[in-house]
C-alpha cells in the first residue's frame, strides 16, 4: 500500500492548497472591511453584538490599547472557565454527576484553553460535564482562535499602513473572525462529521450488554460541534481522552482526512490573506511555499520512520506494519504519520495515534516542529505571526551580511523591532529548556514518567515543548495530572502564549508609525526562491542550535538503541 | 480599567451564548433530524436489544467469536468511559514482553506453529483502546479456529470475512479493515 500512502499525502497537500487560496482572499476582505458575499448573513448579527457590548466599530486602537483589550478579555475568559470547573457539580447538563475539578487541574485547563493550547491533564469522558465542554471549552476554542487571528491581522496592518498610529480594533477583529470564518466553517464541518458517525447528543452514558455477554458503557455527548472547532481553531482538545483516535470523534478515514484539512486550512490561508493586505500577493506566496516545503520534508521523515517501524517487534515473529502500537487499524501507518505531522505543524495537538508509542524519530518530528515555534503553517494566526518574526530576523541577518539597513515591505527594521523579535524567540526556548531541566532533576518531575531510559526524558521534553508552543498534544504516558505538572505546565503555557503575543503587537506598534522608503536598486527582495531558502534556513538553524542537545539525549539516543539491538 | 473589564465580560457573555450554547444546540437539533442514527452512536441491535456501537470495539473472550485487538482502555479493555492507549514506548521492555506474550497466546489459541508470523494489529493496543476493526490478515488467521468451534467450513467463514472487509473509502482513504462486531453478528446469524 506504499503507493496509496504517497497518493493520500500528496492529495492532502493539493486539496489544502486549492482551498487555502480562496479562503485567504476571502479573509483579506473580511479584515479590510470590504464587502463579501456572506455579509447579508453575518452583518446584522455583527451589528447586534456591537450594540450589546457597546463597541464602536469605527474607533481604532494603538498597539498598547489593543494588547490591553486582548489581555483583559483573555483574563475574563480564564476566570469564567476556572469557575465553571470548580462549580460544575452545582450546574446543569451534568448527567454523569461529575464532581468539582481540583483547583490545580482547573488552573491548568483554564490556562490551556484560553491560550489555544488545549493541553489536557484530564480525561474528558470522566471529568467534564456537557456544560463545561460546551459553554466553557468550546467557547474558548472559538475565542482563543479568534485572538490568534486578531493578532496576526493587527501585525499585518502594522506592516501595511504607513505613518499611522493604530492597528485595528480588537473587538471588531475577534467578532469578525468568529462570525465570518470560524462559526460558518464549524457548522458545515460539524454536520459533515456527524454524517460519518461523530456523535451529537445530550444523552446519559449508555449501558449495554455486549454480544458475548460482557458489560460496556458508551460515553456520549455533544461531540461533533466541539470536534469541528477543535480542528478549525487548531485547538486540539479532545472531547474524549483518546482525542481524534476515539471512533466517536474520528470514525472513518474520510473524517480523518477532513479533520487534517480542517487543522491546516486557516493557517495555510493566512499567508495569502497577508499578501493581499500588504498589497503584494508575492510576499504571502513566498511564506506559504516556504511553509509547504518544510512541511513536506518533515512529513517525509515521520512517515519513513513509522514505515521503517520497530525491528524489535518484527523480531518477535510479527507480520504487517511493526509500529502499530497506539495506532488505529482504519488509519494505519500513513494516516497516523500524516496526522501527527499536521497536528504539530499547527498548534493543534489533536492526535489520532498515541505519540508516546511512535517510533523515536517519528516522535521527534512532532517535537521538533513545536520547537521551531510551530511556524510550518502553525496555529491559526500564531503560525503566521511566528513566521513573520523569523522573516524579520532573516531580513536583519541578511542586512548585517551585506552591510545595509534591514528593511521589510519598505520599512526599516530597527532596534525596537529586533529586541521584540528576540524576546519572542527566546521566551518559548527558555521556558522549554528550563522547565524540562527542572522537571528532570526533581522527584516531582521524574516520578510521573512512564517509559524508562531516554524515552522518559522525551516525555518530559515533549510536555514542556507542547505547553510552551501552545500545542497540547502529549507523550501521554507522563502522568501530568499532578500539582507539579499542572502548575509548571500552566505557567509554561501562559508564557508561551503572551510572551510572544505582546512582543508581536509591540512590533506592529513600532512598524505602523514608520514611513515607507521607496524601493531602490539595493533593496533586498523578500520574495522569490532566494528569500524563501534563507527563511527556511534561519528557522531550522535557530531551532537546531537551541534544541539539538536535548533531542540528542532523548529521541536520537533511543533510535540508536532501537536499531542497535 | 473597570470599563474594560465590563466590556470584556459583556463580549464573553455574548460569545458564550453564541458559540457555547446556540451553536451546539443548533448542531444537535440538525444532527438529530438529519442523521439521528449517527448522532446517537451508530448503535447496533440484535433482537431489539442494543448490543454495541458499530464504531466502538468490544471484548470477545469467547473463542467462538473473532477477537478484537488488545485494548488499554480501562482495566479489562474496551472500557468506553476510559478511552486511551498504552502509551508504551518502542524500546520499553514491558511493551516488547507483552507483544511476545500476546503473540504466543494467539499462536496457541489458533493452533499455529511457534514460528508462524502473527499480524501486528492483533498484538498491539490501539490508540483509543476502542478500535472496532482488525486487519483482513488479523481476521484470516482466526478463521480455522472459528470454523472448527462452530462446525462451519473454512470457506464459509472466509466468505463472511471477505463480505465484512471494508475497502479504503472512495478507493483512496484509509486501510482495508474488518469490523469485528459486525462480523461476529453475521457469524451468529449464520449458525442460528
Amino acid at each position: 500500500m506504499r503507493t496509496m500512502d504517497i497518493v493520500q499525502i500528496l492529495l492532502y497537500v493539493v486539496i489544502l492548497t486549492v482551498l487555502a487560496v480562496p479562503l485567504g482572499r476571502y479573509m483579506a476582505k473580511v479584515f479590510s472591511g470590504e464587502k463579501t458575499w456572506t455579509d447579508p448573513f453575518f452583518r446584522p448579527l455583527e451589528k447586534l453584538i456591537y450594540r450589546l457590548t457597546g463597541t464602536e466599530e469605527q474607533s481604532e486602537m494603538g498597539w498598547k490599547q489593543y494588547a490591553g483589550a486582548l489581555l483583559i478579555f483573555n483574563f475574563c475568559g480564564f476566570i469564567v472557565l476556572f469557575l465553571l470547573q470548580l462549580l460544575q457539580k452545582y450546574l446543569p447538563l451534568n448527567p454523569q454527576g461529575f464532581g468539582t475539578v481540583s483547583p490545580d487541574l482547573a488552573f491548568n485547563t483554564a490556562a490551556s484553553f484560553i491560550t489555544n493550547t488545549n493541553w489536557q491533564a484530564y480525561s474528558g469522558e470522566s471529568t467534564m460535564s456537557y456544560l463545561v465542554q460546551m459553554a466553557g471549552l468550546t467557547v474558548q476554542n472559538f475565542v482563543s482562535a479568534a485572538t490568534g487571528i486578531a493578532v496576526v491581522v493587527a501585525l499585518t496592518r502594522g506592516l501595511a499602513r504607513k505613518s499611522a498610529s493604530t492597528i485595528g480594533n480588537f473587538w471588531v477583529d475577534i467578532t469578525r473572525s468568529i462570525l465570518w470564518v470560524l462559526l460558518p466553517l464549524s457548522i458545515i464541518g460539524a454536520l459533515i462529521l456527524t454524517q460519518q458517525g461523530v456523535i451529537q447528543n445530550f444523552s446519559t452514558y449508555l449501558h449495554l450488554t455486549t454480544l458475548d455477554g460482557g458489560k460496556q458503557t458508551l460515553a456520549m455527548g455533544p461531540v461533533a460541534s466541539q470536534e469541528a472547532i477543535k480542528m478549525f481553531g487548531t485547538n486540539g482538545g479532545g472531547f474524549f481522552n483518546a482525542n481524534s483516535a476515539h471512533p466517536f470523534e474520528n470514525p472513518t478515514p474520510i473524517t480523518n482526512f477532513l479533520e487534517m484539512l480542517f487543522i491546516l486550512l486557516i493557517p495555510a490561508a493566512l499567508p495569502f490573506t497577508f499578501g493581499r493586505m500588504v498589497g503584494n500577493p508575492k510576499q504571502g506566496r513566498v511564506i506559504f511555499v516556504t511553509m509547504l516545503v518544510l512541511f513536506l520534508i518533515l512529513v517525509g521523515v515521520t512517515y519513513s520512520s513509522e514505515i521503517f517501524g520497530n525491528p524489535n517487534v518484527t523480531a518477535l515473529g510479527i507480520s504487517g506494519p511493526s509500529a502499530m502500537e497506539g495506532k488505529e487499524v482504519r488509519f494505519g501507518v500513513a494516516n497516523s504519520a500524516l496526522f501527527a505531522t499536521v497536528t504539530t505543524a499547527a498548534s493543534c495537538g489533536a492526535v489520532n495515534a498515541m505519540h508516546d508509542s511512535l517510533t523515536p524519530l517519528g516522535g521527534m518530528v512532532p517535537m521538533l516542529q513545536m520547537m521551531l515555534g510551530e511556524v510550518v503553517f502553525g496555529g491559526v494566526g500564531a503560525g503566521l505571526y511566528g513566521m513573520l518574526i523569523f522573516v524579520i530576523l532573516t531580513v536583519f541577518i541578511v542586512g548585517l551580511m551585506v552591510g545595509r539597513t534591514p528593511e521589510y515591505l519598505g520599512k526599516k527594521i530597527e532596534s525596537w523591532e529586533m529586541k521584540m523579535a528576540t524576546i519572542a524567540i527566546l521566551v518559548p526556548a527558555v521556558t522549554i529548556l528550563v522547565g524540562s531541566g527542572l522537571a528532570s532533576i526533581t522527584k516531582a518531575g521524574t516520578s510521573s514518567i512512564l517509559n524508562p531510559g531516554p524515552h522518559g526524558l522525551s516525555e518530559i521534553l515533549y510536555a514542556f515543548t507542547s505547553a510552551a508552543a501552545n500545542n497540547g498534544s502529549a507523550f501521554a504516558g507522563l502522568n501530568a495530572n499532578t500539582p507539579f505538572y499542572n502548575i509548571a505546565l500552566g505557567i509554561a503555557i501562559l508564557l508561551g502564549r503572551f510572551g510572544i503575543i505582546l512582543p508581536v503587537l509591540a512590533i506592529a506598534g513600532g512598524m505602523v508609525k514608520k514611513k515607507a522608503v521607496p524601493e531602490g536598486p539595493g533593496t533586498f527582495q523578500t520574495t522569490g526562491l532566494l528569500f524563501g531558502s534563507l527563511l527556511a534556513g534561519i528557522v531550522i538553524i535557530i531551532s537546531a542550535l537551541t534544541f539539538f542537545p536535548a533531542l540528542a539525549l532523548g529521541p536520537i539516543v533511543e533510535h540508536l538503541m532501537m536499531i542497535g539491538k | 480599567m473597570l470599563k474594560q473589564f465590563a466590556k470584556s465580560f459583556a463580549m464573553l457573555l455574548v460569545m458564550i451564548v453564541l458559540t457555547g450554547i446556540a451553536y451546539p444546540l443548533v448542531i444537535t437539533g440538525l444532527a438529530q433530524i438529519i442523521f439521528p442514527h449517527q448522532a446517537n452512536g451508530s448503535l447496533v441491535y440484535k433482537g431489539g436489544q442494543v448490543v454495541g456501537s458499530q464504531l466502538i470495539g468490544q471484548n470477545f473472550n469467547d473463542p467462538k467469536y473473532f477477537q478484537s485487538r488488545p485494548s488499554a482502555a480501562g482495566k479489562n479493555g474496551y472500557d468506553a468511559t476510559a478511552s486511551g492507549g498504552s502509551n508504551l514506548g518502542p524500546t520499553n521492555k514491558e511493551f516488547l514482553n507483552s507483544v511476545a506474550e500476546r503473540a504466543n497466546n494467539i499462536r496457541q489459541q489458533n493452533g499455529l506453529s511457534p514460528n508462524q508470523a502473527v499480524p501486528s494489529d492483533l498484538v498491539t493496543a490501539s490508540a483509543s483502546g476502542l478500535d472496532p476493526d482488525i486487519t483482513p490478515a488479523g481476521a484470516m488467521i482466526q478463521i480455522p479456529r472459528i470454523a472448527k468451534l462452530r462446525n462451519l467450513s473454512a470457506e464459509t467463514v472466509k466468505n463472511l470475512v471477505q463480505r465484512n472487509t471494508a475497502s479504503p473509502q472512495l478507493g483512496i482513504f484509509g486501510e482495508p479493515r474488518v469490523n469485528v462486531l459486525q462480523l461476529n453478528l453475521d457469524l451468529d446469524n449464520l449458525t442460528k
